[in-house]
């Protein structure tokens, strides 16, 4: 039955961020799904309006940022009757524990979902060290 | 209806958006329990959230549906209004995988929107980009302003 579920009215979670930011709007905080096999760690968040080139990814320091600004989809006239949803910046942040081999991430943006996979560094293989007689 | 020009207010601060509206609404609502009414949420409550605009000549009805196929979405119209109803699925992923977060939902979803006034339910236009759906709702010629000139 968990196919039949139907999705409850959540409304967006709107960022308050400590430091301020540099461009003035609302920012919201993208809902986010993240799991992790051997191999790597997946991350799937719904960042709806973004477009694939005004969507950053930064990961250094074991922090990856996302950030994706949106483009106003009203055209200039119209007027508003109902507004229940607001939009703005989607920015959140995350610390990963595991090392990430950055020039493998990939990253895909479709229908408004980013998949995000970091794979990790495959470990060192143990190395037997041998010692020459002097 | 209420919500219409409210952004337009003057003394809408652009620090806190929320706060001017929230306190819009609690105005509103002593002022229809004063009348004896029973007041309705200005939110429906109803998945998905819309956003509804208008021009002369049409009504813009918005809403964010990441991760929806249009495949996956019904959209009806009548001469006053409109169904969103559809799916949202998510692909399952590898068994094995162990889950940190979990936040996105999956589910069905179903929203009529009645509109303000008369529409064309014949030249409707719905278009899903990058998890937005909007969809383009004529006005009937009858709800259409017109200019009347005066003799």
């Amino acid at each position: 039955m968990a196919d039949s579920k139907d999705i409850k009215v959540r409304e967006k979670q709107e960022l308050t961020t400590p430091a301020e930011q540099t461009t003035p709007g609302t920012v919201f905080t993208p809902q986010v799904d993240i799991f992790e096999t051997e191999k790597e760690i997946t991350l799937l968040a719904d960042i709806p309006g973004v477009k694939s080139e005004k969507l950053s990814i930064d990961l250094r320091d074991n922090v990856l940022t996302i950030t994706g600004d949106i483009e106003p989809v009203e055209s200039a006239g119209e007027e508003d009757v109902l507004i229940e949803y607001e939009t703005g910046r989607f920015y959140r942040q995350f610390t990963l524990s595991e090392v990430i081999d950055q020039n493998k991430i990939d990253a895909n943006l479709g229908d408004g979902v980013l998949r995000l996979t970091l794979p990790k560094v495959e470990k060192a293989t143990p190395r037997k060290i041998a010692i020459k007689a002097a | 209806m209420i919500y219409r020009r409210l952004l337009g207010f003057p003394n809408w601060e652009f620090r806190s958006p929320f706060a001017e509206l929230e306190r819009m609404k609690r105005q509103m609502d002593r002022l229809v329990e004063g009348w004896g009414g029973t007041y309705q949420r200005p939110y429906a409550g109803v998945f998905p959230l819309i956003n509804l605009t208008e021009t002369k000549d049409a009504y813009f009805v918005r809403a964010e549906l990441p991760g929806v196929v249009a495949g996956d979405l019904d959209i009806q119209a009548t001469s006053n209004s409109i169904s969103v109803s559809g799916e949202r699925k998510l692909p399952s992923e590898n068994k094995d995988a162990r889950w940190h977060r979990r936040e996105r939902e999956a589910g069905k979803f179903s929203r009529m929107i009645a509109m303000p006034s008369e529409i064309d339910p014949n030249k409707v236009d719905a278009s899903l980009v990058n998890g937005i759906l909007s969809v383009v709702v004529p006005k009937a010629e009858i709800a259409k302003p017109r200019q009347i000139a005066v003799r």
